[in-house]
């Protein structure tokens, strides 16, 4: 019987519209009154009895649930025989249920994309040689399967035979495919795109990458910050104290109607529903993204952070050395590009090694005698000359005379963040070049937006040379940059930055920073989800591209500041109402439950803004 | 003792979740501490001691409340 009645409530939501459009008809447009109040009563009925049940329910394990207010409205107003405002409250009491339903849905709909990307089956070879189809849950490491084209990787797993392209996008965020061979890693919840591998088992289920990510946002969307705590204590004891309320407002005024009208405007709704609807759409929208939000009260530390820390300048740079600026003062270099390539070839210091990837073929001579000169360069006899290849102070000490062009060159290729290297022959200056890293695109405008989103600083923190981390902190703006950084020197700084009263998030890679991304408010994994950064961030940015960053930071402010609008709405709508129920004349239960319906489906609608966010 | 994970459908009104957890923290051989309801995930994650009640009766008690089980799972 009950379930019969719970499991009609469309069907009765609908009976119960049609009931009270019947009576209204016959009493505005007919004069049929006793017609409208048989209508209008069996609507009150009809709709009262699932919402009574519930409310039976919930009085049995001690809840007083808004189910209980509205039985108890609804029975009053039957009492005093308002047949009209009883069939209205129950119709917009389940059609309101009905709405929140769909719209709760489509809030929660960008995880449950996620979610439902999870392999379901696997072609596991079974003792007889044969390829079977099993659940996933029967697999278990070491198990060998067949992959096939269109198919979804069951488990993480090493491949056995076979080659194919693989779509990797539930991993890294990148939808490039990735080609895989024999002795490559695949990643359960990933899409073979092309060709067929067979596969041993490694990881199954839960253990596996895509498994803590699953786990991960699932229990990110229902965590609670400690506002929603009390939220939720404060609820708790909400509900019965409108009851009481409204005992006394019958007892005192002796006026049923009004004491009915407080049982429904005290419907807590919006307040109780509201944070967490902003929180799994937030969330939500980041794991379409690539960027996993650990909880509200991530959101809300991230939402604030004024100081963003880069563990490395390899975040910020292709960490690649380039030959980007070339000067010569002989008519003829040929020669001397050759005795350069020559030199630099038996070295494997960065800059040379990214002099003679720039100089690519050229003629290579013989070197004899070749001297180290530490922390200026080389000198080596090649060809019968004698050439020095390095900084400016080894050119001095080898007697070189600079010219008045190449004083002002000198500096102004340091201006432009270069590392210098000098080929001198026979103790004439031939040619000047600057080698830079070069920064990685886009990292400027990233940067940039992170600033007009309210970081005060960007600092970077590494353990290159002091000099190469100024270069690049001057070209991209950063506030502070500090070099010859070790891991726990890292961590120290963050503590100083931290007792200044600034709110910290720390970006690494999660392999040798754990210290710094545990100690920081925030700690940023930027990476391939590695399972140490998985565990031990706040927020995993799925893949090390860095455009993630500003939309991570944008989507945590957007998501605390959307929860606060809900929290206003809610606190708005029943000061509102319960200030009116008193202080004015056109407040009555239906149009109390009205707006109490209205004010729900308007947090769930703000919340599902956050589902289209983009930075 | 046991872990149980319950799929329920769509959970929406506010205070289903009090609900459902004043239930099966009510019922013998549930650990009332580990009693946790996922309103946007519409789950419920329990320990259980399997000796002194079967995972059926504690979806029964969620069921008679209104809410429909979808899926259950036992480790």
């Amino acid at each position: 019987m009950q379930k019969f009645i719970l499991g009609r409530k469309n069907q009765i939501t609908i009976i119960s519209a049609i009931l009270i459009i019947i009576g209204f008809a016959s009493e505005l447009l007919f004069h049929q009154e006793q017609l409208a109040m048989y209508a209008l009563a069996l609507a009150s009925v009809l709709g009262a009895a699932p919402i009574a049940i519930q409310a039976y329910q919930a009085l049995r394990v001690k809840v007083v649930s808004i189910d209980v207010l509205v039985t108890l409205a609804v029975a009053g107003a039957f009492l005093i025989k308002n047949f009209e405002e009883s069939a209205i409250v129950t119709f917009l009491f389940l059609f309101g249920a009905y709405l929140e339903q769909r719209t709760l849905q489509k809030t929660r709909s960008a995880i449950k994309e996620l979610t439902e990307m999870a392999p379901e089956s696997a072609l596991k070879l079974s003792e007889s040689g044969e390829f079977e189809e099993v659940a996933v849950d029967d697999v278990d490491v070491g198990d060998t399967l067949l992959v096939k084209t269109g198919a979804k990787v069951p488990v993480d797993g090493t491949v056995l035979s076979g080659e194919g392209h693989i779509n990797e996008a539930s991993i890294t965020g990148e939808a490039v495919p990735v080609g895989k061979r024999k002795g490559s890693q695949v990643f359960a919840g990933t899409i073979l795109e092309n060709g067929t591998l067979q596969v041993v088992a490694d990881r199954v289920g839960e253990d596996t990458t895509f498994g803590r990510i699953i786990e991960l946002v699932e229990e990110a969307q229902d965590s609670k910050s400690e506002a929603e705590r009390f939220i939720d204590r404060f609820s708790k004891y909400y509900t019965p104290a409108v009851l009481v309320l409204s005992t006394l407002v019958w007892i005192f005024s002796q006026d049923i109607e009004l004491a009915i009208t407080i049982l429904v405007l005290g419907c807590p709704g919006a307040l109780v529903i509201g944070v967490p609807v902003s929180n799994v759409a937030g969330i939500g929208n980041g794991a379409r993204h690539g960027v996993l939000l650990k909880g509200s009260e991530v959101i809300h530390d991230f939402s604030r952070v004024d100081t963003i820390v880069f563990d490395k300048t390899g975040t910020l740079t292709v960490g690649n050395p380039e030959v980007a600026d070339i000067e010569s003062y002989v008519p003829d270099v040929q020669k001397t590009l050759g005795y350069l390539s020559s030199v630099e070839r038996e070295s494997d210091h960065p800059l040379a090694k990214a002099i003679v990837k720039h100089l690519g073929a050229v003629d290579t001579y013989t070197v004899q005698k070749t001297d180290v000169v530490a922390g200026g360069g080389i000198v080596a006899e090649v060809d019968g000359h004698t050439v020095a290849v390095g900084n400016v102070g080894l050119m001095e000490q080898q007697g070189v005379v600079f010219s008045e062009k190449a004083r002002s060159d000198i500096k102004r290729f340091e201006a432009m963040g270069n590392s210098l290297v000098l080929t001198a022959v026979d103790g004439e200056l031939h040619i000047l070049m600057g080698i830079r890293d070069q920064i990685r695109e886009g990292v400027k405008s990233h940067l940039h937006k992170l600033k007009k989103l309210g970081v005060k600083h960007l600092v970077v923190l590494s353990g290159d040379n002091q000099g190469t981390v100024d270069l690049v902190s001057k070209q991209l703006g950063l506030t502070e940059a500090h070099g010859h950084m070790l891991p726990q020197d890292k961590a120290a700084f963050i503590k100083k930055l931290q007792a200044e009263g600034r709110t910290v998030a720390f970006v690494g890679d999660g392999v040798n920073d754990s210290p710094s991304l545990a100690l920081a408010q925030i700690g940023i994994a930027m990476g391939s989800g590695t399972d140490v950064a998985i565990e031990t961030s706040d927020v995993v940015l799925m893949n090390s591209d860095f455009s993630r960053l500003p939309h991570a930071l944008g989507l945590a402010k957007a998501t605390a500041r959307n929860m606060r609008q809900n929290i206003a709405i809610a606190v708005g709508v029943v000061l509102v109402l319960l200030a009116s129920v008193f202080f004015s004349e056109w407040m009555n239960m239906s149009i109390g439950m009205l707006v109490h319906e209205a004010s729900i489906l308007v947090v769930i609608l703000n919340g599902m803004r956050l589902l289209r966010y983009r930075s | 003792m046991k872990k149980l994970t319950i799929q329920l459908e769509t959970l929406t009104c506010p205070s289903c979740m009090q609900k459902i957890e004043n239930a099966t923290k009510a019922l013998q051989g549930v650990q009332k501490d580990s009693v946790k309801v996922l309103f946007n995930s519409s789950k419920v994650k329990l320990d259980f001691d399997d000796s002194a009640i079967a995972a059926e009766a504690i979806e029964q008690a969620i069921t008679t409340l209104g809410y429909e089980v979808k899926k259950s799972q036992v480790k």
